[in-house]
């Protein structure tokens, strides 16, 4: 192999473990401690992906991704597929990277890069890290409120009694796209952070205004740091619940008529989340073998985004 | 934000006044009989339509929250002494996706995994003998205090140990070094230098942590026990096997679709105050974390 022409890499030399037999009894116990968490949280994460692939394997038919849902029927052989929440975890993804995607990048290039007035980058700081911290369900609350109002009237169907339903693809995809917009943020701040100061002046000294800098040099050289929060952004949208009960609330796509594709993002539906609450054993559908089959597919959602993710910052890294 | 989500709860507040926080009386103290009464129009003979006490649910989201935090508290700050200095580098290779992977698991799967696997064994431990002395009061079934609160806080463990993790990587070699030099072990050292210099942090990490228990609503509504119900600490072993129904669960299981009916004002309440408490808490961590600052690694 060519590889044994080269010099060997001089040996990391790595300071000898320290024997815990000399430790006082204390700290052994903590030092094995340590070792026992360690492992449980292992076994955990394995145990619940062990587990919803065996119960999610066994329940998975082809079938169940072509048929849709038909809500109140309870036998479990007539009640359909997730046709519908498939697709309504992609439209909503879609619509809610799409907003979050242009704004997190945009807001976090402009703290970093441009940062001024100070007074405002600091409200702007606190504010993303206050949207961090607030429960989905308050915004979800805050959303049904906000597009309720006949400003946004164009967004989502009528009620019966002929106000706004504030329901819609749209409007949930919104309020996912504050869920995501901190997880861009903070990516894309942290990779812009880490790039070294004469990556900048190297093409301020060519000349170049800062917004073509910004353009040309920086947002290509920190694209990975951007798809890993995007990823991570994505995982979040696709694994919230509460946001898709309040917003969305019916199992089935339900268009308010008009243009196609219009009255679909329009009207209301479900994602897999929503299925998977509606039909476990609590939910009012309670049939578990769908909420297993729905959880599989969910799961390898989050598990291929996840991968994606640690392949991401391992390239970053190399 | 606060305030338009406080302006539509408000009715539910100045109906009640102060007592909405606190306990209700009898027959219709229950927060179930009050959801209903307001659902279907007919108020509850003696009180306005809006009659609403909070104080079940409030005592189940501190217990659940409470709980979750001080266990997550332990296991995190070890997790995170582990990954930073005893884990050897194919450990550390294996547990940082699998943290990751854990907070990436969506709630529902949670409630799902939890509610097959965790409540099962939890309903065999109760036995049959404490659901009958009980069961005139309330139903005991493997969704309960216990049940929810362990779930709760394998959710808030990866955030936290994030936070802490990053603080003990950043504790400059050379403080623990010192410590090493001057014969300490390694326990020592982590446990006196490194933990000690990381205390913002820790304090960060639990605030997130209690953050993320506070506002957890779809796996506490699945696994609660779907019964808003104060576990009373008097009761021996049987309170851990109470149900509970935190706050923003009760949004979940109760909401309608009309921010503007009875039912949907007391839920903007109950919302309002949950922001209210994130709010509080970032304020308190932050007061907390100045006097730290000065002699620590802060985030």
């Amino acid at each position: 192999m060519s590889a044994s022409a080269q010099p060997a890499p001089p040996a990391i030399v790595r300071p000898r473990r320290e024997s815990t037999a000399s430790w006082p009894l204390i700290d052994r116990l903590a030092y094995g401690l340590c070792w026992a968490v360690g492992i449980g949280l292992c076994v955990v994460a394995v145990g619940i992906v062990v587990f919803m692939f065996i119960k999610g394997i066994s329940a998975l038919r082809l079938s169940l991704f072509v048929e849709s849902p038909s809500q109140g029927v309870l036998r479990e052989k007539h009640s359909g597929g997730f046709l519908d929440p498939l697709i309504g975890t992609f439209i909503v993804t879609a619509i809610g990277i799409a907003i979050a995607l242009p704004a997190g990048v945009g807001i976090a290039v402009w703290l970093v890069e441009y940062g001024r007035p100070r007074w405002l980058m600091r409200t702007v700081e606190s504010a993303i890290e206050m949207i961090a911290g607030i429960p989905s369900i308050v915004l979800a609350l805050f959303g049904l409120l906000l597009f309720a109002r006949p400003l946004f009237a164009l967004l989502s169907g009528s009620t019966s009694t002929g106000g706004v339903l504030g329901q819609s693809f749209f409007n949930a995809g919104i309020v996912m796209a504050v869920l995501a917009l901190p997880l861009i943020v903070g990516a894309t701040r942290e990779a812009l952070l880490q790039l070294p100061a004469r990556t900048r002046e190297a093409s301020f000294a060519l000349g170049k205004t800062r917004a073509t800098t910004t353009r040309r040099v920086l947002l290509p050289s920190i694209r990975p740091g951007i798809a890993s929060g995007t990823v991570l952004g994505m995982g979040r949208i696709i694994g919230d619940t509460a946001i898709i009960l309040i917003l969305l609330g019916t199992l089935k796509l339900e268009g308010t008529g008009g243009a196609p594709l219009l009255s679909t993002l329009r009207g209301t539906g479900s994602t897999l989340t929503y299925y998977i609450y509606y039909y476990a054993p609590t939910g009012d559908g309670n049939s578990p073998q769908k909420a297993y089959a729905a959880g599989f597919v969910l799961l390898m959602m989050v598990l291929a985004l996840n991968a994606l993710v640690t392949r991401l910052s391992r390239g970053r890294a190399a | 934000m606060l305030l338009t989500v406080l302006i539509n709860g408000w009715p539910s507040f100045s109906t009640n006044g102060l007592a909405w926080f606190g306990p209700g009386a009898g027959a219709n103290g229950d927060p179930v009989v009050q959801f209903r009464a307001m659902q279907t129009g007919t108020a509850l003979p003696g009180h306005p339509l809006l009659y609403f006490r909070a104080w079940p649910l409030i005592w189940g989201t501190l217990l659940s929250t409470f709980g979750a935090v001080v266990i997550a508290l332990v296991i995190s700050t070890l997790a995170a002494i582990f990954l930073t200095e005893f884990a050897p580098p194919a450990a550390q290779r294996v547990l940082e996706p699998v943290i990751r992977l854990l907070a990436g698991v969506p709630s529902v799967i949670y409630g799902l995994v939890g509610l097959l696997l965790i409540a099962p064994w939890v309903n065999g431990l109760i036995g049959n003998g404490r659901k009958e002395s009980v069961q005139y009061v309330v139903q005991l079934s493997g969704s309960c205090l216990l049940t929810a609160t362990l779930v709760l806080t394998v959710m808030i463990l990866p955030i936290m140990i994030a936070f802490t993790s990053g603080a003990l990587a950043a504790v400059p070699a050379h403080w623990r070094e010192g410590s090493v030099a001057l014969g300490a072990n390694r326990w020592r050292t982590v446990w006196r230098v490194s933990v000690r210099a990381a205390r913002p942090a820790i304090v960060s990490a639990t605030v997130f942590g209690t953050a993320r228990a506070l506002g957890e609503a779809i796996m506490l509504a699945m696994l609660g026990g779907g019964r808003p119900f104060a576990p009373n600490p008097l009761d021996g072993l049987t309170f851990f096997f109470e149900p509970i129904q935190p706050l923003a669960a009760s949004i979940v299981k109760e909401f309608g679709d009309d921010p503007n009916t009875p039912i949907g004002h007391t839920m903007y309440a109950i919302g309002a105050v949950l922001l209210f408490s994130v709010a509080l808490l970032s304020l308190a961590a932050w007061a907390v974390r100045q006097p730290l600052k000065r002699y620590g690694i802060g985030i």
